[in-house]
Order: structure tokens, then sequence, then C-alpha cells
């Protein structure tokens, strides 16, 4: 179900990519945190001109609330398929927050080798940093109540949607 | 009672045997287990999950491999690693396990991985630990007496699900010294908890515990009978003292019956895996033809031994 609070995820995803088309390095590598940023990414690579290798990211093993939260369920295995050393990397994500999951993503892709530049690019950017973090690419700018999570699903279908969730539901951003 | 091994909230605690242990919590480390497997092939084999922490590796009987297998889990997770070799060290000038214990926790340790020829010693120091007020300290069992090696017993579960998938349709036969095998016992309980179709034991009567069939399994003392239709065929180290009493006759003999060869595993199914815990005896429990042969899956075992055991300390020190 649709919030009608929220932007159309098919749409705002079209907007991110024309704000990418043109920017980013035609060889660059587009890398999708874990779930939802790694859809994205399959997404962008097909709608940007250029050849776009894909990698996804599980933040989990980096995330600075482990001592707090201790070790998540359900992990995916980070795979980076590509020579990071010397790389330009579009690191993608569906929401920006508190900028703390692409801290931990920039973290973990320096354990892979030293690429040439890391940009970020984000579907919904909701504010409310607590890092210097921003984004370079950005489908849309939105105000959410603090107690509210706003969460990318994919459907059987192959396209994209957004919910909100109450906090601590989802995994979050 | 509670299990001693989980907390209020019903998470993992200590890991000290696999017997009682819900599917659930298995599933989890398992799980857990699958992306840790490819940071061994990065050029930073490290995350900073336990960076800060200090992991005792406190060995009473000698393991180099166990021990080794740990530290290399322990500091892959970031954590200070410190090996102690009781046997030679303190309890020879009269120390007692708990004062040990006590000393280690005055030097701020997070964690103790114990092995201990006493079965139970993990169990007592994790009960020391709570009456202590000491319970945010993980204990890890790395085999205690002839009791478990649940560790062990995860990873055998690890390799078979990687190759195997679903345990509710195979056939896992254990062969050999089951009565001394802690490897066995951790196994077996991991094999029935997580509803394995059939799981046999193959050995000499002198060689099997009494009872042996209470754990869930069907017994076979015909080695031959016993492979028959197998999925996954388990051997087990034959150790040499047990040759010395009367439990059996001779090396030799035990190869002949109890010994894994290419002609007997060919009674298994042809997809069938061979596993082993190591160290092996070539000639003794099985052939090399079969250790080197395509069926056997003993190197990978080790390779995912040690992202079994980095799932279980980074599950443990954020519980």
């Amino acid at each position: 179900m649709t919030d009608a609070a929220l932007p159309d995820a098919e749409v705002t995803l079209g907007l991110l990519a024309d704000k990418m088309r043109g920017a980013v390095a035609f060889d660059a590598k587009l890398v999708g945190i874990h779930s939802g940023g790694a859809w994205l990414a399959e997404r962008l690579a097909q709608m940007l001109p250029g050849e776009h290798p894909l990698g996804s990211i599980d933040v989990s093993f980096y995330r600075d609330d482990y001592a707090q939260k201790g070790l998540r369920a359900k992990l995916a295995t980070t795979t980076l398929p590509f020579e990071v050393e010397g790389s330009h990397i579009i690191l993608v994500d569906d929401v920006l927050y508190t900028g703390r999951s692409v801290r931990a993503a920039i973290n973990e892709i320096f354990d892979y080798g030293r690429p040439q530049s890391i940009e970020l690019a984000v579907l919904i950017d909701r504010g409310g940093r607590e890092l210097p973090i921003e984004a370079k690419y950005v489908g849309a700018r939105l105000a959410v109540a603090r107690d509210l999570s706003i969460a990318l699903q994919r459907r059987p279908d192959g396209n994209l949607e957004l919910s909100l969730e109450p906090a601590g539901s989802a995994a979050g951003a | 009672m509670r299990n001693p091994q989980l907390n209020a909230d019903g998470q993992l605690q200590h890991l000290l045997t696999l017997e009682g242990l819900p599917p659930e919590v298995i599933g989890r480390i398992l799980d857990t287990a699958v992306p840790f497997v490819s940071i061994a092939e990065r050029d930073v084999k490290k995350v900073p999950l336990l960076r800060g922490k200090t992991v005792f590796n406190l060995f009473f009987e000698n393991s180099t491999r166990t021990r080794t297998t740990f530290e290399i889990a322990a500091k892959r997770l970031s954590a200070d690693v410190i090996n102690l070799n009781i046997g030679v060290s303190s309890t020879t000038k009269g120390e007692t396990l708990l004062d040990t214990i006590d000393n280690l926790v005055a030097m701020n340790a997070d964690m103790f991985i114990v092995r201990h020829g006493q079965s139970g010693a993990p169990h007592l120091i994790a009960q020391h630990l709570s009456a202590a007020n000491r319970a945010h300290i993980h204990v890890v069992n790395a085999g205690d007496g002839r009791h478990g090696h649940p560790t062990q017993g995860l990873l055998d579960l690890f390799t078979i699900r990687h190759y195997k998938r679903d345990f509710r349709e195979l056939t896992v036969a254990i062969v050999g010294d089951v009565l001394h095998s802690r490897v066995a016992r951790s196994l077996i309980h991991g094999l029935t908890t997580l509803g394995t179709a059939e799981v046999r034991v193959i050995g000499p009567q002198t060689l099997l515990p009494t009872a042996v069939e209470s754990m869930g399994v069907r017994v076979f003392h015909d080695m031959r009978e016993g492979l028959a239709g197998c999925d996954v065929v388990v051997m087990l180290r034959l150790q040499n003292e047990r040759m010395k009493g009367s439990l059996l006759p001779s090396a030799g003999e035990f190869f002949k019956h109890y010994g894994l060869t290419v002609e007997k595993l060919k009674l298994a199914k042809p997809d069938a895996i061979v596993m082993h815990p190591g160290p092996m005896n070539r000639g003794v429990e099985i052939d090399s033809a079969v250790a080197d042969g395509r069926h056997s899956v003993i190197l990978p075992q080790v390779t995912f031994g040690i992202a079994v055991r980095m799932a279980v300390m980074s599950i443990l020190a954020g519980n």
C-alpha cells in the first residue's frame, strides 16, 4: 500500500537517473547498500548510459550500533566483483537519514582497496544527519516524523514502492 | 530452569553445547556464517566487530588446530587474542580453574574460548561468571572431555548444508569411534535438532556408547549396510591410545572393517560427500584415495570452520 504522503518510487527513480545522466563517469561502479540500495543500483545500471558493474554491501559488520543492538539476524553477503583500487564508485541507498550506514559502507569499501572516488546517490533525503555526509544525487527531499521510517519494497513485478513504518521495525537507514 | 546458554531474552549468551539449543538459534548461526566466508577473500581480511575486545583462548588440553582456527576467527573480527596453554602453566603450580578465571576477569577479558579434558568445565566457568555478576563475559566451549565440541558440530552442519541444502531429505552416517568422540555427540544433537531424515552411527559395539539409539540414531555394525544410500559420510578420528586397551584388536583390523575405501564409498549415493574433523589417520579410518578424492570436503570444512567461529563470536559479543 502506498502512503499518500510519499512520492511514487518509480517517478522519483526517474528523477534521480535524470540528475545522474551525463554527470557520472561512464565506467562508474554502482554499489548498492543492501537491500533497497542494491535494487536501485540494478535499475540505475539499466537507465544510465555506459557500462556500470554492480556491487552490493551489507554494512552489518561495520555498523556503529553493534555494541548496543548486536548483530542483525538476516545478513547478506557483500559482493564487490571488480577491482576497487582506483575505480570510480557511486554508492546508492534508498533513504539518507543519519548518514551512519553510508559511513559504514565507505569503511567497508576501503577494506577492498583504495577507490579513486566515491559519490553518493539516494532516492530520498529525509534530513536528520548526525554525520558530515551529503548526497551528490538526490531523487526527492522529504521531511518525515522521527518516529517513522521510510522503507523501500520491491514488488513481484519488479516495481519499487515506498512506505512508512514505525521506526525500529525495519532495518532503518 | 532456563537454558544456561541463553539470556533472559532467549538470546545466545554462551555456546556450551548443541544439546537443547533451539533450531532457530542453530539456524541463525549457520545463516550468519555465510557472509563471513567471503571475508577471507578480501584485501583486508578483517571486519571491526570485536575491535577493542579481548578474547582468551584457554586451552587446558592441547589442540593446535582448534586453537589456531579460533585465533584466526577472533583476529579477523579485530579482537585482541591471548593464547594460554594452561596445562603447562598455572595448574601445575596449584591454581584452581576458577582462580585462573578470576585472574583473567581482572584483566578485563570479554570472552573465554575453553578447551578442557573434563566434561562440563566450560559450563562451570559460565556459571561462575553469572554468580559473580560477570554475565557479560561470554564462554565458548572448544571441546570438553567426551561431552561436546559445539563449534565443530556447527561447522559440520554448515558444510552439510552448503553442499546438500535440506536436512529433512538427508541420510547422514557417522563412522568409527563414536564412544570417545565429542565431535560425534555435538553433530548428532545438531542433526536431529534440524530434522535430518536419518542419522546413522556405524562402528563396533565396543566403540559405540551404550543406548546410543536414544539419541535418535540408527545403529549399524556392518559398514557396508550402514553406508548404503547415504548422502553424507562423516569419518571420525581413531585415537591411537584406544588401540592400547581391549577395545580394538589393531589398527589394521579396524581399517579392514571400518576404514573408508573407494570401494566401500560406492555404496553411498553417487554424489555423497565425505567429511572428517581432522587430524586424519590415513590408512586407519580413511584411505588416502578417499581423503584426497572428489567426494572429500575435508579441507572446505576447515575454511568454513573459521567463518562459523566468527559467526558464533560476533553473535555472542553482540548479545
